[in-house]
């Protein structure tokens, strides 16, 4: 039984507002999109966590960072449940958070309603200059959910968060 | 589920991790080495994603299994002998050249795409869960290594002579991938998985528009029935020694 309203809920989201991507430290999980559940049950803390990309080794980091900062709050019992239903979109990045891969020189991933296929078609928007005058130089990136592009608007190399 | 069908479950979710975490290692000996820094990244970034889909299809054997699914991938991965790997003998194969090592990359994403599709619909829910999550991934490697067989096989002569060696060796040990697997009828029959003749005229028509466009020619002949997936060549044996040469170091370490 999860219920909605225990008193330490807020506590517990501030926590995990703290907990940032080691890779991209701007910007923090929730604002990812990556916790998609937090309650009680049975007395234990239930934490249902949304992988971005599978592979990537930057989730392990946030899931040990989220236990340690739990554990400070006096957490004792806590579980992080991984879910792969639904996957996670880049679609569910806040936009707060998109404003913040922005401004560290991340072009935000477009929205895409679930359209992945057409999405891949657009060229990405410049997080320097906003022309969308770009050339993709590689769909893969210095992470996994990063391609490199190159603006010829600002003649400037960068990355794109990639959507997903 | 009934106990036999868990079993063989476990057992095809358990070949599909080795082809993935086997190509994978092949993947990562290209860091370094790759003909241009982006295809170094690339090639990294494939194998990376490739390794965290065996951990993903490993956990998924652990769970059917009763096994500890923190500890079942570890065990499978560093403690196995070669000989119980159950990966089809094409992603085992030394990188070769540019060429091989894409084209193989190529035949296997998109044998990747028509199977996760598939799968997508196992009456297994977790095993539907992770397949439609993966997928999304797959789109990625699949438009970079069509968009790579395109520009190679359409590049110079030098290159579609190199593509077209590549796809004479690796076509019909490609056809391996959608070999029917002991008991997988039986689990296909169940829904939990595609039947594998339905995913082999699929695939075959997908990379056929692609090699052809790419001025490639699928050879002539195909094996009668494909070796099985306990058959292996002896690259397979020195891969494994080398990516278990560490873990064997101290058995049972946490690092």
């Amino acid at each position: 039984m999860v219920t909605g309203q225990h008193p330490n809920l807020d506590r517990v989201w501030q926590a995990l507002e703290e907990v940032k991507d080691p890779e991209i430290p701007v910007i923090s999980i929730v604002e990812l999109g990556l916790i998609r559940q937090v309650g009680y049950a049975d007395g234990r803390l239930l934490i249902t966590f949304s992988p971005s990309f599978i592979g990537c080794p930057a989730l392990d980091v946030m899931k040990r960072e989220v236990r340690l900062r739990l554990q400070q709050l006096g957490e004792a019992s806590v579980e992080i449940k991984t879910v792969f239903s639904p996957p996670w979109t880049s679609d569910w990045i806040t936009p707060a958070g998109r404003e913040k891969l922005r401004g560290f020189g991340l072009a935000p991933p477009p929205p895409h309603g679930g359209d992945l296929t057409a999405v891949l078609q657009q060229a990405a928007r410049c997080p320097y200059c906003d022309s969308q005058a770009t050339d993709l130089k590689n769909s893969f990136g210095s992470t996994p959910c990063r391609s490199i592009y190159f603006c010829t608007s600002c003649v400037q190399p960068f990355e794109q968060f990639k959507p997903l | 589920m009934k106990a036999e069908h868990r079993e063989s479950l476990a057992n095809y979710l358990t070949a599909l991790g080795d082809d993935e975490l086997i190509l994978a290692h092949r993947g990562s000996e290209w860091a370094g080495h790759a003909p241009i820094l982006e295809e170094d990244i690339a090639f990294a970034n494939l194998a990376l994603d490739e390794l965290g889909h065996a951990s993903t299809w490993y956990r998924l054997a652990a769970e059917l299994l009763n096994e500890d699914p923190e500890r079942h991938p570890d065990a499978l991965v560093f403690a196995r002998p070669a000989s119980e790997f159950r990966n089809v003998r094409m992603v085992e194969l030394p990188n070769g050249d540019w060429a091989f090592s894409m084209l193989r990359q190529y035949l296997f994403d998109a044998s990747e795409q028509i199977r996760l599709s598939a799968l997508a619909s196992s009456q297994y829910p977790g095993l539907a869960q992770a397949a439609a999550k993966i997928r999304t991934e797959e789109l990625y490697h699949l438009r970079h290594t069509s968009a790579w067989v395109r520009r190679l096989g359409l590049g110079t002569q030098q290159s579609n002579r190199k593509m077209q060696a590549a796809l004479d060796l690796l076509y019909p040990d490609a056809l391996q991938l959608f070999a029917e697997s002991a008991s997988e009828l039986e689990l296909a029959q169940a829904g939990f998985v595609p039947q594998p003749d339905g995913l082999l005229v699929s695939w075959k028509s997908y990379v056929r528009q692609d090699l052809t466009a790419s001025q490639l020619r699928i050879p002539d002949g195909e094996p009668s029935a494909p070796a099985g997936r306990s058959e292996h060549t002896p690259h397979l044996e020195r891969l494994v020694a080398d990516m278990q040469q560490v873990a064997r170091l101290e058995a049972g370490v946490d690092w």
